[in-house]
């Protein structure tokens, strides 16, 4: 085993979480993620990623959950496989080894940052940051919009929103959450 | 609490006691009242003064077409000029200010303009100040600006903050009229997402301001029961304060909320205002009508006002502007101003009503058939003089008199598109007409549908249509009982004959006379009278004049209204502040900032960090006792040269590509050749074009047979990406390649010198080998570092030694640095930025975003034989044109000063030695310079004519606006190491 | 402005990037005998018509898709929306 150090999205050892009197803005960074797109013309490839997944790839704007993983749609023909990153360091790999050049498969775990927003506030603040309709997306819609001029995936979950963002704009994106937050719930 | 004009009654909440201040003198108001309404209830009429001719003037109206009752609120940072005193909410501590005025709103100095207003017509500024044209800007327009005006800024920055943000709805309702709480309700009822706009803080509109029963309930019950319900609703939004601004594409509005307006300081954290972009499947617009006034002689005095104004003074502010109020009508309408006072105790004077069949009215004697031709009252109304019937002359007591011309529909946001406003004779003004804005509709007196009845029944039917085009059933609510008057009106615009000034637009003190004077000037468009006159283009865009403007031009052109036209109508319908616009995209926040995987270390190295893009980046990191840059920066580049440096890397652009077709692809993408690249191997790249220019370069390294790891530069990242999507969808679409950004998933840094491989086999866990042999220059592959992370090795360099950049997931970027650092300190291992990099690249004459300037071509860098004329690839036919490949084409060249002492000027132009120093002898210009510690010389990169033939050839650097003007010998670009043998170490 | 994305539904227009024309997709033949006369045309030769037009709009701050948006140049009606590698195909460009 190696004995480097990580850090988080914001320089961190410990994630971070900020308390609103609505609203809770923690700092995900645990999760490994691999970007997953067919090859032209596989015809293998969705019956094998299902294999490896346990679960039906989801359809345009959709997400869908195993016990094991979590994928949702960023593209066309286009998912990102998402997994706890205790146990899948390497998740690419893994990924990569199941699909077997039906697919592209991309490591994106360190691309990005993530915060889950949860309480009462989530929907005020987040229509604030962009231009989604995230009251009305269900439980497993997720979309790609812009907050504060970055590309970021809305994603809704039971019980909180996720926001995943790039993560070297990761302080940036968290200042903007901070403020609209503050501008939602005040401050104490 | 002594409240001279307060009356019993309203809407406001008169057990409560708001202390606030105007010019200085204190005041009492209460909950409820706006500024305006509270300055009227204290007796005060005079306001303000006005733009050109500093006349005294009072407020107008009760809205947010107010033209005159301009004000500075607030002091301080939150200083805020030019509020308009009728919307601006009655809050404890108000501090609001007059305009326009000096030493005080009584005794202005600048009033004697009103003496020379013979001189100050229409153009005059065109006029008079023309000559000498140099005194425009240093003496006429800064007095001018003194002299008019409004007000003043605190030129502190505004401490609050602004919001943006965007809702989302099936139906927009602008306005909570009797038309927009029947469409909100029919909708809402209906289950449909609703956003219901108020500009006003109350609901309820012109309702609040009325006597009307609605059903058996007072119309302003009516509308709070009605809000209620609607609150009640969880598909329904209610924003108050909230003005609709803009109609835009395809059913977007841009909405303003004050959310901190009515507050002498926002709550902590929270924003003084929000800018909604709302995304409406379908709109109701239901903003009402504005009253139009009659011009006449002296009708610009404080208490004369819009009889509608008067009306909504008394039934919602309990405020009567004089205990005397004369009435000037045409219309019905101005009588139920007259009722309504009478009913509220204040004495009526007279009603002049120009109509000579003019209905009477108990209670007060009603002059029909005549006109008001003039008034008196210097700081504010004492009488006015009648013309009756007959002709005889009358003067009339009066301390305000309500004016009444009409109603005008507000059909701004209809004709924000391509909208053009229709003539409707029956109401004498104009309604929605021509293409409304998507998903439009019109509901009650925005339509023209004046009456209570009109707005009630066109609301729900508005809403219904709407909800039908959506696919949502929507009922009809019964109409109660309502008000549906006539309207009963006569035409008439200003007073004939007059031979003082009739005021037309008070904002911009523009005349009856000076309309005339621009008709025989010969400005005949309406776009050029106003653009004359300055008619409608103050702050309140001439809501209350236009038309007053337009008929007075039909007059004298003799054509219709209609015919005469309307100006354009433009967002934003009300004055909207800068900071709103400009939310939270101030100072640090304006753009996002991108920190790279070593940002926390290399501040803990006091590094000096400069912005490249959104980066940042550590510029050079000075030790203890360097004082300047260039100390840190020369050793740096010799600690690297000499030994062994390390930079982050991570900003340049990483693209993923993938697919059987893969290096198919990078062959059309790049202007050289890819497909032969053996795995494990990496090699450079220049990308042009279509049009032939080399527009980026950077690295591609092939992982496996179709896996490629592509470099772009930092800046080019994005486009560079876009393009090969572009590329890869639309060009060859059925190519097998996949793309995607990894950029900022691997923490990249380049080790550099003749140490580095030495650090790195430190670093580099045993099992791979990394000598010469086994990873030679331009190699690449997987590698796991420090005991099993695994991690990308490529063996390339920018610096001309010996290099690798090695890459790791980004969250151990950090670690790794620390590593690299612990490892090579018995190398004497320096960070180095990029100041070192920039001179270590031109040292080694490696071209970078000066010479990637957008207008160099392949050749011109000196990389001309790496376009490959044998396939297929984006640039390579029109990199072909003779023009770019003239004999005596730019090339890349370096330059040494002759004299040592010298320095290369960046940006200087190359001349012939012996020639004259012009455009037409132009030979090139320098793109890039630096101090060479290691050649101890300045040093240049330049594009130079058939600069590849020239070596040795001593040339004039010249920059004449510096006084610039130095010898130095052209030389290859090539300065270190021109075979390259350091990096193949 | 909001563009009706196949597959995303309506957009704001602010997360995509214009390049112009759809005749962009329509890249000469590099072999071809008077290709430098087409890629001239190609690259600088453009139709501005009042009224509507086949532009390429680039989804950046979305699913990175490229689309052929058929708009009035007039009153920025958007009558037809394509995933522009389907009309890449549909017009010929598949190898």
């Amino acid at each position: 085993m190696h004995n480097l150090k990580p850090i988080t999205p914001l320089g961190a050892e410990t994630a971070r979480v900020d308390q609103f009197s609505a609203l809770t803005i923690a700092e995900v960074p645990d999760r490994a993620l691999a970007s997953l797109t067919a090859r032209e013309g596989c015809k293998e490839f969705r019956e094998k990623a299902s294999a490896f997944l346990g679960f039906e790839l989801p359809s345009v704007g959709q997400s869908a959950a195993g016990s094991a993983y979590a994928a949702f749609w960023i593209g066309p023909e286009s998912w990102m496989v998402d997994a706890p990153y205790g146990g899948n360091e390497d998740l690419a790999r893994q990924v990569k080894a199941a699909v077997e050049g039906s697919a592209s498969v991309v490591e994106q775990t360190d691309g990005w940052c993530r915060f889950d927003l949860s309480g009462e506030a989530t929907i005020a603040v987040l229509e604030r940051l962009c231009n989604a309709d995230c009251q009305q997306m269900a439980v497993g819609a997720v979309t790609r919009t812009q907050i504060h001029h970055l590309g970021c995936f809305m994603w809704r979950q039971d019980g909180v929103f996720t926001v995943i963002g790039p993560r070297s704009s990761a302080g940036s994106l968290h200042h903007a959450l901070m403020q609209t937050a503050q501008s939602v719930c005040g401050l104490d | 609490m002594t409240h001279s004009n307060r009356l019993g009654g309203g809407l406001v909440d008169q057990s409560t006691r708001l202390s606030f201040s105007f010019d200085g003198a204190e005041y009492q108001g209460h909950q409820g009242d706006t500024l305006a309404s509270a300055l009227l209830a204290n007796g005060v009429r005079l306001m303000g003064r006005s733009f050109k001719y500093h006349r005294p003037r009072g407020v107008m109206t009760a809205g947010s077409e107010e033209p005159n009752a301009l004000v500075e609120l607030r002091s301080g940072a939150r200083q805020e000029p030019n509020t308009r005193a009728t919307v601006a909410e009655l809050y404890d501590g108000l501090d609001a200010r007059s305009q326009n005025r000096f030493p005080s709103l009584k005794y202005d100095f600048m009033g004697i303009n009103d003496r020379f207003s013979n001189f100050l017509t229409a153009g005059f500024y065109y006029k008079t100040f023309m000559w000498p044209k140099a005194f425009w800007e240093k003496l006429y327009e800064p007095v001018i600006r003194k002299a008019a005006g409004l007000g003043s800024v605190s030129f502190q920055d505004d401490p609050d903050c602004y919001d943006k943000g965007f809702r989302h709805c099936d139906l927009l309702v602008i306005g909570s009229g009797p038309a927009g709480l029947m469409a909100a309700l029919t909708a809402g009822r209906a289950g449909a997402r609703v956003i219901l706009a108020e500009e006003d803080f109350v609901t309820g509109g012109r309702l609040n301001a009325e006597t009307h029963q609605i059903g058996d309930m007072a119309g302003s019950d009516w509308a709070a029961s009605v809000v209620a319900e609607l609150v009640a609703l969880p598909n329904v939004r209610i924003l108050t304060r909230t003005t609709v601004i803009g109609a835009f594409d395809h059913g977007i509005y841009g909405a303003v909320e004050r959310v901190s307006d009515h507050l002498a300081v926002p709550e902590s954290g929270k924003p003084r205002q929000v800018l909604w972009r709302i995304y409406s499947k379908r709109a109701v617009l239901a903003a009402g009508a504005t009253e139009r006034p009659i011009a006449f002689e002296n009708n610009d005095r404080p208490g004369v006002m819009l009889a509608g104004a008067v009306r909504a003074y008394a039934n919602r502010w309990a405020v009567t502007p004089h205990k005397q109020v004369a009435i000037f009508t045409n219309n019905d309408d101005g009588h139920r101003t007259a009722a309504d006072l009478m009913a509220k105790g204040v004495t009526v004077t007279g009603v002049i009503d120009i109509r000579p069949d003019a209905p009477s009215l108990s209670g007060a004697e009603v002059f029909a058939g005549a006109q008001v031709v003039d008034s008196t009252g210097r700081l504010g109304l004492r009488s006015v003089k009648l013309r009756l019937a007959s002709g005889e002359l009358r003067d009339l007591n009066c301390g305000a008199l309500a004016v009444s011309g009409g109603w005008n529909p507000n059909v701004h946001l209809t004709c924000h598109q391509r909208g053009k406003p229709v003539w409707n004779d029956a109401i004498a003004a104009f309604i929605p007409g021509g293409e409304l804005p998507f998903g439009m509709r019109v509901a009650g007196a925005a339509n023209g549908d004046l009456s209570t009845m009109g707005a009630l029944k066109t609301g729900a039917q508005a809403a219904k249509d709407a909800l039908d085009d959506l696919g949502i059933r929507a009922q009809l609510p019964d109409l109660p009982k309502a008000e549906d008057a006539k309207i009963s009106l006569t035409p008439f615009w200003y007073v004939k004959a007059s031979k003082g000034r009739a005021w037309i637009d008070q904002q911009n003190d523009v005349t009856v006379k000076d309309i005339k004077l621009a008709h025989q000037e010969n400005f005949r468009s309406v776009e050029h009278l106003k653009r004359y006159t300055t008619l409608g283009m103050a702050t309140d865009q001439g809501k209350t004049s236009n038309m007053g403007g337009l008929a007075v031009m039909a007059e004298l052109t003799g054509k219709s209204i209609p015919e005469t036209g309307t100006t354009i109508f433009r967002p934003p319908y009300t004055p909207v502040t800068m900071g709103a616009l400009a939310g939270r995209s101030v100072g640090k926040d304006f753009h996002p900032t991108r920190e790279t995987p070593s940002h926390k270390w290399a501040t803990e190295q006091g590094a000096v960090f400069v912005e490249v893009g959104n980066w940042m980046r550590a510029q050079w990191f000075p030790k203890p006792g360097e004082t300047h840059w260039r100390q840190s920066v020369e050793r740096e580049v010799r600690q690297t040269r000499n030994s062994v440096g390390v930079c982050d890397v991570t900003t340049l652009g990483k693209i993923d590509v993938q697919g059987a077709d893969a290096a198919t692809f990078l062959n059309k993408i790049y202007a050289n050749g890819f497909a032969k690249l053996a795995i494990g191997k990496v090699r450079y790249g220049v990308m042009l074009r279509e049009d032939g220019i080399a527009y980026d370069d950077g690295t591609a390294a092939r992982l496996a047979e179709d896996h490629f790891v592509v470099t772009t530069t930092t800046a080019n990242a994005v486009l560079v990406y876009r393009n090969m999507e572009f590329a890869r969808q639309c060009l060859w679409p059925d190519l097998d390649v996949q793309l995607i950004s990894t950029t900022e998933a691997w923490a990249q840094y380049a080790v550099a010198g003749p140490n580095a491989r030495n650090l790195l086999q430190k670093i580099v866990d045993p099992e791979f080998d990394i000598s010469n042999d086994a990873f030679p220059f331009m190699a690449c592959g997987e590698v796991t570092v420090c005991g099993g992370l695994r991690a990308r090795l490529f063996r390339i360099s920018f610096s001309g030694e010996l290099a690798y950049e090695i890459a790791v997931p980004t969250r151990y970027g950090d670690a790794m640095i620390r590593a690299l650092m612990e490892a090579g300190e018995e190398f004497d291992v320096t960070p180095y930025g990029t100041e070192a990099l920039g001179v270590m690249r031109i040292e080694k004459g490696h071209a970078a975003g000066n010479e990637l300037n957008g207008t160099t071509t392949a050749l011109n860098l000196g990389l001309g034989r790496m376009v490959s004329k044998k396939k297929d690839c984006i640039g390579n036919v029109l990199s072909e044109r003779e023009g770019l490949n003239e004999d005596n084409a730019l090339r890349l060249v370096g330059l040494r000063p002759v004299d040592a002492r010298d320095a290369i000027p960046a940006g200087a132009h190359l001349m012939n030695a012996d020639g004259d120093v012009s455009a037409k002898t132009d030979q090139g210009y320098v793109t890039s310079a630096a101090y060479s510690p290691i050649l101890e010389s300045s040093i240049g990169l330049a594009f130079l004519k058939g600069g590849a033939d020239r070596m040795g050839e001593i040339l004039r650097v010249v920059n004449p606006l510096e006084g610039q003007d130095i010898r130095a010998e052209v030389v290859s670009a090539h300065f270190v190491d021109p075979d390259g043998e350091r990096l193949r170490a | 402005m909001l563009i009706n994305h196949p597959l995303l539904g309506p957009r704001d227009a602010q997360e995509f990037t214009y390049l112009g024309d759809a005749a962009l997709i329509q890249r000469p033949d590099w072999q071809a005998d008077d290709a430098a006369d087409q890629f001239h045309e190609y690259l600088y030769l453009r139709d501005n018509p009042a009224g509507l037009h086949r532009e390429l709009w680039f989804h950046e701050a979305g699913d990175r898709s490229w689309l052929v948006v058929t708009r009035n140049t007039v009153t920025h009606e958007i009558t037809d929306v394509q995933l522009a590698r389907d009309v890449a195909r549909n017009e010929g460009r598949s190898t």
